[in-house]
């Protein structure tokens, strides 16, 4: 990040940019109420000292909305009850990536943020000194006023706005950030901005968007991917009531651009849904998905626990570790694929008028959706604009656009105004769902009764046969990979079509679950406590290679292990069928500790009485969401484990809708207690990490109470169940 | 096609002209715009779509307008007057209940309707009220928590 001091464009106010690319950005103030003045990109006072503040990166329930402006008012120092919080629009140049995805967004806003409500400050004080004749060193500021130190005089933000902004933008050498002992806001508990609009059921979410002139849309895709429409009874369809139109397009080769279908134009929502169902479309299928789950499945046991695999990784002289070796233990674990689900069916607004377009939607990437949009049906990406629109639910679906471009499609061929609307069963149909896989594992134990050895041979998918979905793969930051000397993964590629994608706490939803089940299996059979086990394989506190730009700290993991220890009362006497799991898992630049507290009843029905959570994420923005994000992740990986997938059969998913994907309900929602160890090291994201380490812990638990080892997701493919 | 009547949040409207087999959600979205009701999944297992109807909660994702004809309806717009909050909106706010936000019309009508029967309900008769409803994204500790802080507050207001 740099700022600089540029020359200034002054069209009614000064207006600094900050980049997260590394240059700095100059730009004529928007068109602003002529009461506001813009101090910067994100931030503009009004002259009753209300400052608007923009908030930059897509809402999809992880409380970025409420949190990057919270950053923002703190180092502006001016009371939240004084803040108004906008959905910045998308803009590359000024904001850099507008995307919510990876737990990054807090992670790369943190230090921008803070320095642009620094420099307003800056300026704010600066415009103070000159009214009052004095040296800006004599003036503080304190609840969105500036104060001079010396007489005690006082200035509202509002009443200095507009002559801070005819200000020179300080030098970042100048601009100084509060020390985070006196942060007031950053670490309190706010509630979320959309909350009021929420609870009282304003428009927000894309589903909402109406625009004048506006017609509604279905689309209907093949049942597998890579189909395309031969013929359609489009003339029936026109002919049903409120239908307008109804049409084919031809699919673009890529279920992320286009895939081919049949669009319906209607009067209604209910409309084109009911025209829909009456559609008859002979498919080509000559070039679609023929994949079949239970048959890979089958095959990926077989390979896994018998087969050679190639190389990944191959550390130390893993061979030579076995062959000394006192003890060895093998399982073979697997994983389902998985869809998204979010609550909010895909949809999406969009107006083409000749060769420009405007886009209301709730994507993860909207910038990427704008430009993907218009290159799949022709248009110049600089003329189309999308808007950021409340999201009801991501979890990595909407990383992709695929909804997007079809509105945009639509739009352009009918030439009206139109709302695209999925059904439930259009979204467990059409999803990039997360791969399954399988792992055969073996480890190598020690006389003493120390892991020297980890095996472990990965059966995953691959589209072109060279490398694996990525989605899942096992590339960098994987455990325990690095805590022992001796470490070896083989991978097996088996051939796949149906369309992956990240899902939540991406590759390590999974890795965790085979990981931390696996080292239970190391600890029972040393016969090691599993919390010691872990504790040894931390080692000395030490930075390890990682990817991303950052390897695990293994002084911070052990840190949130031997607090959930204590938290949890590790290690006591458990009733009868009863017992405590424990897993960590270092993922998305967070350290999480769990461990659950599992009762087994008859017919394997279970109880998750408590899960206690310790995480490090360093310093906590808002501390009411960073909780709930928390608990929210760990409990969607319980009602994840306990019995969702999707299956699917000559290339099509099995599972229609919520009544065939049994999310998890309130009676079985367990008692979470989340603790954070708020290390002085940058934050990092909280909208995945916690995932992770529930599924093992869950599992190690019904070990504990029972002696039962589940190796396999979901876990009521054993049997179990809450 | 056909022409209705309701009482929607306290007034009554015509709706002229709409096919019967309409369900009360889409007539309530696209004809009124009224967006607070979600659609989610269009065969009554979500909740996200849910208004009382006669005073009980209803999935209005799978009641055709013939059926609602005549009916007092309410929702998540109408369930407190214009400018006020219903106890369980301000609980949720104060608790910061969303995280998406998309169920939270639909829990807060299943939640109004069980506070509607029972003032002090236990956390069985909260998991039971509740049980047709979900949320994606697991905040349902805290919507329990919600439910009895109104429920505490609805009673404390009732004393004084």
């Amino acid at each position: 990040m740099m700022l600089s001091r540029r020359d200034l464009l002054k069209s009614g106010g000064l207006v600094v940019a900050f980049s997260f690319t590394g240059s700095s950005l100059v730009r004529a103030a928007a068109e602003l109420d002529g009461a506001e003045t813009e101090l910067n990109a994100w931030i503009r006072i009004d002259d009753d000292g209300t400052a608007t503040l923009l908030a930059t990166n897509p809402e999809i329930g992880q409380g970025i909305k409420t949190a990057l402006p919270m950053i923002l008012a703190e180092e502006l120092d001016i009371p939240w009850e004084r803040v108004r919080v906008e959905q910045a629009p998308v803009d590359a140049e000024l904001y850099g990536r507008q995307v919510a995805g990876g737990s990054m967004s807090v992670r790369l806003a943190w230090q921008p943020l803070r320095t642009a409500g620094a420099t307003a400050r800056t300026m704010l004080v600066n415009a103070a000194a000159i009214h009052w004749g004095t040296d800006a060193a004599n003036c503080d500021t304190e609840d969105g006023n500036v104060i001079n130190t010396v007489t005690g005089d006082k200035l509202g933000y509002g009443k200095l706005a507009e002559r801070a902004a005819d200000l020179p933008t300080p030098d970042v050498s100048e601009i100084k950030l509060k020390d985070p002992s006196t942060f007031k806001l950053i670490g309190s508990r706010i509630t979320g901005v959309d909350n009021p609009s929420i609870v009282t059921g304003n428009p927000l979410f894309g589903i909402d968007q109406v625009v004048p002139g506006m017609r509604y849309a279905s689309y209907t895709r093949s049942p597998a991917t890579g189909g395309e429409v031969r013929s359609a009874n489009l003339d029936v369809v026109r002919d049903m009531p409120g239908v307008e139109d109804a049409f084919i397009l031809a699919g673009k080769g890529d279920a992320r651009a286009l895939r081919g279908g049949v669009a319906i134009i209607a009067d209604s929502t209910w409309a084109a849904f009911r025209a829909k169902k009456r559609l008859d479309i002979e498919w080509d299928m000559s070039k679609a998905s023929v994949d079949d789950w239970n048959g890979l499945l089958e095959q990926g046991l077989e390979i896994a626990a018998n087969g050679a695999g190639d190389e990944l990784h191959n550390d130390g002289d893993v061979d030579a570790a076995f062959a000394a070796a006192a003890k060895t233990v093998s399982g073979v674990y697997s994983y389902p694929f998985l869809p998204h689900a979010p609550l909010e069916p895909q949809n999406c607004t969009a107006w083409v008028q000749g060769d420009s377009a405007e886009i209301w939607a709730p994507s993860q990437t909207p910038a990427n959706g704008a430009t993907l949009a218009a290159r799949t049906v022709g248009l110049d990406p600089d003329k189309v604009t999308i808007h950021q629109t409340r999201i009801g639910g991501g979890f990595g679906r909407r990383l992709a656009n695929d909804y997007v471009v079809e509105a945009v499609a639509i739009s352009q061929r009918a030439g009206v105004p139109v709302k695209l609307q999925w059904t439930r069963e259009d979204d467990f149909a059409n999803d990039f769902y997360r791969p399954g896989g399988i792992h055969g594992l073996q480890a190598a134990i020690s006389a003493d009764g120390r892991l020297v050895g980890w095996k472990d041979h990965f059966v995953t998918f691959s589209g072109d046969g060279k490398s694996a979905y990525r989605w899942a793969a096992m590339g960098s930051n994987i455990q325990p990979q690095k805590l022992i000397d001796n470490y070896r993964v083989d991978q097996t590629l088996l051939p796949l079509t149906i369309p992956t994608g990240a899902w939540r706490a991406p590759a390590s939803n999974a890795l965790s679950f085979v990981t931390n089940g696996f080292l239970h299996e190391v600890a029972v059979a040393a016969g090691r406590d599993h919390l010691d086990l872990l504790l040894e394989l931390m080692g000395e506190p030490r930075q390890l290679p990682g990817g991303r730009g950052s390897g695990m700290d293994t002084g911070r993991a052990a840190a949130v292990i031997a607090e959930v220890g204590e938290r949890s009362g590790w290690g006591r006497e458990m009733a009868a069928n009863h017992g405590q799991g424990l897993a960590f898992y270092y993922s998305h630049g967070g350290y999480f500790a769990e461990v659950a507290e599992v009762e087994v009843k008859a017919s394997k029905k279970i109880v998750l009485h408590k899960l206690y959570i310790v995480g490090d994420v360093g310093p906590i923005v808002n501390l009411s969401m960073a909780e709930h994000q928390a608990v929210g992740a760990a409990v969607d990986g319980f009602s994840t484990m306990l019995g969702l997938q999707v299956s699917f059969t000559n290339g099509a998913i099995n599972e229609g809708n919520f009544d065939q994907y049994p999310m998890l309900r309130m009676r079985n929602a367990p008692d979470v207690d989340v603790h954070f160890i708020q290390s002085d090291n940058a934050p990092t994201g909280l909208g995945e990490p916690s995932l992770p380490p529930v599924a093992p812990a869950v599992t190690n638990a019904i070990f504990a109470a029972t002696g039962d080892r589940v190796r396999e997701m979901p876990i009521s493919k054993a049997g179990y169940s809450v | 096609m056909a022409n209705y009547t309701i009482t929607l949040n306290g007034e009554t409207r015509e709706l002229r002209g709409i096919e019967p087999d309409t369900p009360l959600l889409w007539v309530l979205r696209d004809e009124l715009n009224l967006v607070g009701t979600k659609f989610g999944c269009g065969i009554a297992v979500c909740g996200s779509c849910t208004v009382h109807m006669n005073g009980n909660p209803t999935r209005s994702c799978i009641m055709p307008m013939a059926a609602a004809n005549g009916a007092t309806i309410t929702t998540i717009e109408g369930l407190a007057p214009e400018g006020d909050l219903h106890p369980l909106q301000k609980a949720w706010i104060e608790l910061d209940v969303p995280q998406c936000g998309y169920c939270q019309a639909g829990q807060i009508m299943s939640a109004a309707a069980l506070l509607d029967r029972k003032q002090d309900p236990t956390d069985e008769d909260i998991d039971a009220a509740m049980n047709g409803n979900l949320c994606r994204c697991q905040t349902y500790g805290r919507i329990r928590a919600a439910i009895h802080k109104a429920a505490a507050d609805l009673r404390e207001g009732e004393k004084s």
